[in-house]
């Protein structure tokens, strides 16, 4: 043929060298303190946040734990250890006031949020969306407040929480994600800076998305954040949280913990796209997405979680379900993407305990590059769990011939009046797909999109419908360049 | 419009086109039949550019254009269609997203906003009448779990969308039971005017019952070996292929 061919390996040399498009620095004046872990800098942390006795208690106890606990390394990743004293702990950017309304915000953390495509104001006017930005650990701004607090909603950062609502933060804070549970968590519990916290009363139905954006600032911080959120008996919640982090030489390490409790008929539906650096493509720099998420559900209660995961140098995260009451459902909808070098290892686990508990796992994986990704699972059906039911469907799709995927499914199944279903495929984008797709006048970039998007559809189709559209263009960054 | 000219082409070191000559003008009809194996695939495409064919010769001029200069897309943007012999599938995208990306694609080289969804939605149900479509076709996905003359109608579908200058026809017959085979036909038929043309390429002469060829042309080891009217296809169905093939192979080898 006269036309040169672009064999795969350019392909994929194109596909690799796509710049992370998020990749600047706000510059904001912080508030430091040096690097470094010690019982100090937990009383320091503390007391800058202005907090009472009995959360200083619960950090210092979750430090002495972690002190005695080992980092992990069973899962299907390989990293350079941080050194946990070479870490600031806390950076919050200085604030002179607080805010009255996002038009008060800082210029500068504005145009942040303008790179990102997230105008505030348009999202307020457009979708309707409350936000609660955590940027460098402190929330700067927080939004239709007053209106969910007429509906006896409470939204705002945990520290808040700590200070306004102490009865709530004290009865559930570690109920679900214990300090001592992980290595991860310990740390989080110890040194967490911010996060959300989020409580829904009975019987009421939030009436928007709630919705926070994490990013990563300060060079060398880790962000340690904390969310908390219980949807009382019979209530509903939408909850979206997103990610994206600057662009920085050293790793970033993240280690947040989210805790979900869906009391009696509540229902949860949280939803995650995560989009933190990933490091360039030799591999070198990216965020540690160390992340621990549980969520539990009392009786006939549901919690949702959805995933796109397309950043982050090395993930290890299994957002999972305690399916404590009779009749409770759990879900885990996924899409992980890992690229050039980046790892992950991430999935579900859906504990039931309640009689005629469900739960559904769809997990798409897709790697390109030099990638690996894993999806590891747990599905444990107690003996006391009659009747429960579990549809697990692990599908992986390869682009290129130096990427890995693995799956690791453990199912346990303690009675046998239980059914559980796996399901797996492995696929790669086919040859004669493209040539289809070509055939009909569209170019091989946007069939990639295409097909990779049809592959995705069950998984972008739960999210809600704003942020359905802004995942489906993530992953068509992620892989643009792909072929051309 | 359409010029081939002594095309070869490889695949895997095997020379499967050994030097194809054919001219297609507006408005006319050709039919290439040949037994399993002489090349008719291949043929079709070579012209479309799947790039699992080395083409080691000649020259494909398409108005303009010699086609092997450009990409699969860009022939699809000058007008060249291919209704796959095996049309693959595409999880999760369905007909009308498909559908939509295609013509988008092909707008914006023109310089052409996207359509605007009520025109194309307009569009799509007519020609859904055109072909019997059944309603709750356009939200499946594209050719899942279509059944072969599913995937042969949808073929054709997507053809009356897009409205190409050149239509080659990959063994759209196969298949299709006799009444699909007639509705199929039918739309083709419709579809046809005086600056469009049509390559059918097929095994059996029974297609050709429905959509009339100007011209058949039988190809045999790679090459076109015999050119005539359509009673040429006539005495093929009476014949069999026999007694033109041994005078080639005398001529050129087997």
């Amino acid at each position: 043929m006269k036309k040169e061919e672009l064999s795969e390996d350019e392909l994929l040399e194109k596909v690799t060298s796509t710049e992370y498009k998020y990749g600047f620095t706000t510059n904001i004046d912080s508030d430091t303190i040096p690097k470094g872990l010690s019982e100090d800098v937990v009383r320091i942390i503390s007391k800058k946040k202005e907090e009472p006795n009995w959360m200083l208690e619960y950090r210092l106890k979750a430090y002495r734990t972690w002190l005695e606990m080992k980092e992990p390394d069973w899962a299907n990743v390989n990293y350079p250890k941080p050194n946990y004293q070479d870490i600031i702990y806390y950076s919050a950017p200085k604030q002179k006031k607080k805010l009255d309304s996002l038009d008060d915000l800082d210029p500068e953390l504005k145009k942040t949020f303008d790179k990102l495509g997230i105008s505030l104001n348009e999202q307020k006017r457009l979708s309707g969306v409350a936000v609660d930005i955590v940027m460098d650990s402190v929330s700067v701004a927080t939004s239709f407040k007053s209106k969910l607090a007429d509906l006896g909603i409470i939204f705002c950062s945990i520290s808040e929480a700590i200070k306004e609502h102490p009865e709530l933060v004290q009865k559930y804070l570690g109920t679900v994600v214990p300090a001592r549970d992980n290595f991860f968590s310990a740390l989080n519990a110890a040194v967490f800076s911010d996060g959300s916290f989020c409580y829904i009363p009975k019987g009421s139905r939030c009436p928007m998305e709630l919705s926070t954006y994490f990013r990563i600032n300060e060079a060398g911080t880790g962000q340690f954040e904390r969310t908390l959120l219980i949807a009382d008996e019979g209530s509903y919640v939408s909850y979206l949280e997103g990610c994206t982090a600057p662009q920085r030489d050293e790793n970033q390490l993240h280690a947040a913990v989210v805790e979900l409790i869906a009391m009696d008929n509540a229902e949860i539906k949280y939803s995650t796209v995560q989009t933190w650096y990933p490091g360039n493509k030799d591999g070198v720099g990216g965020v540690f997405n160390f992340v621990t998420k549980r969520g539990i559900c009392h009786k006939k209660a549901k919690i949702s979680w959805t995933q796109v995961e397309t950043g982050s140098a090395v993930t290890w995260k299994y957002p999972s379900c305690i399916l404590k009451g009779d009749h409770s459902i759990g879900e885990f909808f996924s899409v992980a993407v890992t690229n050039n070098l980046q790892q992950a290892d991430t999935g579900t686990k859906m504990i039931h305990l309640g009689k005629n508990s469900k739960s559904t796992i769809i997990a798409k994986g897709i790697c390109a590059g030099k990638s690996n990704g894993s999806y590891r699972g747990l599905v444990q059906i107690s003996k006391g769990a009659k009747n429960s039911r579990n549809f697990s469907q692990c599908d992986s799709l390869l682009m290129g011939d130096s990427c890995g995927s693995h799956t690791f499914p453990y199912i346990e199944v303690k009675n046998s009046s239980s059914q559980v279903e796996h399901e797996a495929t492995t696929s790669k984008i086919g040859e004669d797909q493209i040539f289809y797709c070509n055939q009909r006048g569209i170019g091989t970039e946007e069939a990639i999109a295409l097909i990779v998007n049809g592959y995705c559809k069950d998984v972008l189709n739960q999210l809600p419908m704003e942020f359905a559209v802004e995942a489906q263009k993530l992953l068509e960054i992620s892989l643009e360049g792909s072929v051309g | 419009m359409l010029k081939i000219e002594n095309l070869k082409a490889v695949v895997d070191g095997v020379e499967i086109l050994k030097g194809i000559n054919l001219s297609v003008n507006s408005g006319e009809v050709h039919a290439i039949m040949g037994p399993n194996g002489s090349g008719k695939s291949t043929l079709s495409s070579v012209i479309a550019g799947d790039e699992t064919y080395e083409v080691s010769s000649g020259s494909i001029l398409f108005d303009d254009d010699d086609l092997l200069d450009l990409d699969p897309d860009q022939r699809a943007h000058k007008g060249v269609f291919l209704s796959f012999q095996y049309p693959v599938e595409i999880p999760g995208i369905s007909v009308s997203n498909f559908i939509k990306a295609a013509i988008t694609e092909k707008r914006k080289v023109l310089g052409l906003d996207p359509m605007p969804a009520k025109d194309l939605l307009w569009k799509m149900r007519e020609k859904m009448d055109l072909l019997n479509m059944k309603p709750g076709y356009l939200s499946r996905n594209m050719n899942e779990g279509f059944s072969g003359g599913e995937k042969k109608r949808n073929e054709i579908f997507q053809m009356a969308m897009l409205e190409p200058k050149l239509a080659i026809l990959d063994e759209t017959d196969s298949g299709l039971d006799i009444d699909a085979l007639k509705v199929v036909a039918n739309g083709v038929n419709k579809l046809k005017n005086s600056n469009n043309a049509t390559i059918v390429i097929t095994h059996y002469q029974r297609l050709l019952d429905y959509i009339v060829p100007d011209y058949v042309h039988v190809l045999h080891n790679g090459r076109i070996i015999k050119s005539g009217g359509k009673e040429l296809a006539h005495q093929l169905e009476e014949k069999g292929y026999d007694w033109i093939t041994k005078l080639a192979d005398e001529k050129w080898g087997s």
